[in-house]
């Protein structure tokens, strides 16, 4: 690689990161963070005990329960039998291989894609990996952070490396200022919606321009959680006074004199001007409007204003069918009105959309108001701490004397892997990040909104344009 | 990882895009501390009825295709979770070499690590096999990892690509973990240059 050659992001993260280039191109890449959950795990620590490994780095590495767990009250254990070996099994892996973890009652304890950042734990400039494909999340922090599967876990955890080739570079420029009422959930699902569910295969997506900029750290981590929904395995944000901000003070984040030199060196790690992308995408922000998705895939999405579309529209066969399909699993007509979608569920929550932003966001909506008749609706939050500050803020207040549910943090209703699932039929306003089929549970049937839309649409029972609310 | 070389046996055709790992095994099947035994959860929503017994007008349900060992689909399969349940559950079912367009990046790279070979091939290619598959009898075919071909069932070797390194892993069987430890002098050394470089850089202890 040429040295002086004006170098992306991406590429500044991965020249810094290469231990060795293999001659057929393939490169041994430095992980700097492991993040490790209870479901991707077991097999990997499996499989290092009957090879006699040992993990490499235990001070690389941290672990935290989140997928299996109940979102009630805790203290009793879990009832689940499958569930609650899965934890227990991590509980005996950290043991066992001495990695550091933040146990199901520790404050500490949420959902790993929110814990990481919260913590200091992801910071800008760092490879991180996780075992699961939302670890995109942590490349708001300027990082080059993407999901990875079990027999990666398995080698991260013996080598602290991974086997890797580069990836394309694209740019996603999202220029002007979103409009009053359009979040950051907005942006990504415009921006899905216009490449579309593959558009990201291959490439890490950069998001850059004025609309990215001004969003908050957890905007930007709401951004770059959903590249994977573009096919992209990491997406990331260079790091900024923002992001500086953000990471001051974190409890695992360099402090003191420490902070100021890794400033400096943080400093350096935006694109330089004149970097290549192979692909670059421009928005405008003020094109984007609160966004509703009608299909059982993220690029099946439209604004709140719009109607659920024809599929005698489109020109191919293939996709045709498939958009009827979506339609009769969806149980929705062609043309019909996006405001006129009653729902029987509302789930504020996941490593989308859980963070305290997003829970203020939701309960300015929330306040004063009432969830209508028929419709459950839960907040769970990203974390322990999460939990908290919104407590001291009395927004658990709010939403309780709404009607909604305040629970403990976990994956909770993203999923179907705890207690919180939808029954066949029931349809979701959802702040997650799939809407598969039959992924909120056997049947469901998900619309993914922002916080401030699922809050909106609780009060209405049916699909309502936030800015109405506002 | 199981060796893979050449591989004949019976192909189903599976037409449809974005074919996602959720839906090759959905979530509430992973609640396991083990690789083996999820064949039986594979496309557990497409292959189950409600009540619990197999959908009849499902594609592996029926003959040749419940003894596939391969799967042709379009765009985009695997796209979504990491899990690596997806190809677990594909292998514990027979399945050892699916074909498509494209595929997610982290299912076609779960699927390297355990000896199923992904094959990308030409949309009109995947519409032609699958045409040849649903006719039942000419279901076979052969895939050829060594000669990176698709053999049609009426003899035709159409070509696919492969990086070179994962079709020397996958055709010897290789553990990727003990090729890299072959490196391990100079992972230490990338350590401490970086250790020196990055001295800001904390240690994790809760």
């Amino acid at each position: 690689m040429a040295e002086n050659r004006p170098r992306t992001l991406y590429e500044k993260i991965w020249d810094d990161h290469v231990v060795e280039r293999l001659p057929d191109g393939t490169c041994i890449l430095y992980i700097d963070r492991h993040l490790v959950h209870e479901v991707t795990s077991p097999q990997a620590f499996e499989g290092l005990r009957l090879a006699g490994r040992k993990v490499r780095r235990p001070d690389a590495t941290i672990a935290v329960a989140d997928h299996n767990l109940p979102t009630t009250d805790r203290r009793g254990g879990i009832t689940e039998e499958d569930s609650r070996i899965q934890v227990e099994t991590l509980e005996q892996n950290v043991r066992e291989f001495g990695i550091p973890y933040f146990p199901v009652l520790d404050v500490r304890q949420g959902i790993v894609h929110i814990v990481g950042p919260e913590q200091g734990i992801s910071l800008p400039g760092m490879t991180i990996v996780c075992g699961d494909s939302h670890t995109s999340t942590h490349g708001a922090m300027g990082a080059l952070a993407f999901g990875i599967g079990t027999s990666e876990v398995e080698h991260v955890l013996a080598t602290q490396t991974l086997l890797q080739t580069p990836a394309k570079n694209m740019k996603v420029e999202v220029v002007g200022r979103l409009p009053i009422g359009v979040r950051a959930k907005d942006m990504i699902l415009a921006i899905i919606g216009r490449i579309g569910t593959a558009g990201g295969t291959g490439y890490v997506i950069e998001y850059a321009g004025e609309a990215i900029r001004a969003l908050d750290m957890a905007g930007r981590m709401t951004v770059c959680n959903m590249s994977i929904e573009a096919g992209a395995r990491a997406g990331l944000i260079a790091p900024d006074e923002t992001t500086f901000a953000y990471v001051k003070s974190r409890p695992f984040a360099p402090q003191g004199d420490d902070f100021e030199r890794a400033v400096a060196y943080w400093r350096t790690l935006p694109s330089d001007p004149g970097a290549v992308y192979d692909k670059v995408v421009t928005l405008r922000a003020e094109e984007i409007a609160p966004m509703v998705t009608w299909g059982t895939n993220p690029e099946a999405v439209v604004p709140v204003t719009g109607s659920v579309p024809d599929p005698a529209a489109a020109e191919d066969a293939a996709v045709r069918a498939q958009m009827q399909r979506m339609l009769d699993y969806m149980g929705l007509k062609p043309g019909q009105r996006i405001t006129e979608i009653p729902i029987d569920v509302v789930f504020i929550g996941s490593c989308t959309n859980s963070r305290i932003e997003d829970l203020r966001d939701a309960a300015q909506i929330a306040r004063g108001r009432r969830v209508a008749e028929g419709v459950r609706a839960l907040v769970v939050p990203g974390s322990g701490l999460v939990k908290k500050q919104a407590e001291e803020e009395g927004l658990d207040r709010i939403f309780r004397e709404a009607g909604f549910e305040w629970r403990e943090p976990g994956c909770s209703m993203c999923l179907g892997m705890n207690p919180d699932k939808l029954t066949p039929g029931q349809r979701c306003a959802s702040t997650s990040n799939r809407n598969f089929e039959g992924r909120q549970g056997p049947g469901g049937r998900t619309h993914l909104v922002s916080p401030a839309m699922a809050a909106a649409a609780a009060i209405a029972g049916r699909f309502v344009d936030v800015r109405e609310y506002l | 990882m199981e060796k893979f070389t050449t591989l004949t046996g019976i192909a189903a055709p599976l037409p449809a895009a974005n074919i996602d790992t959720d839906k090759i095994i959905p979530a509430r099947f992973l609640k396991t501390i083990k690789r083996t035994g999820l064949g039986v959860h594979l496309f557990d929503a497409l292959r189950y009825l409600p009540d619990g017994r197999e959908n009849p007008d499902f594609v592996l349900n029926k003959e040749p295709y419940r003894q596939a060992r391969i799967l042709i689909a379009y765009e985009n399969f695997g796209c979504g979770s990491s899990r690596e349940h997806a190809p677990w559950a594909l292998l514990d079912f027979g399945i050892r070499a699916v074909i498509a367009p494209s595929f997610g990046d982290i299912f076609y790279n779960n699927c390297l690590k355990n000896g199923l070979l992904p094959v990308r091939l030409p949309k009109p290619r995947c519409e032609q096999l699958i045409t040849d598959a649903q006719l039942g009898a000419n279901a076979r075919l052969t895939v050829d990892l060594e000669r990176q071909v698709v053999i049609s069932a009426n003899g035709e070797a159409i070509p696919f690509e492969i990086d070179p390194f994962h079709k020397h892993m996958l055709l010897n069987g290789l553990d990727d973990i003990g090729l890299t430890l072959q490196h391990a002098d100079k992972i230490a050394r990338y350590e401490q240059m970086k250790q020196a470089e990055k001295p800001w850089l904390p240690p994790l202890h809760t």
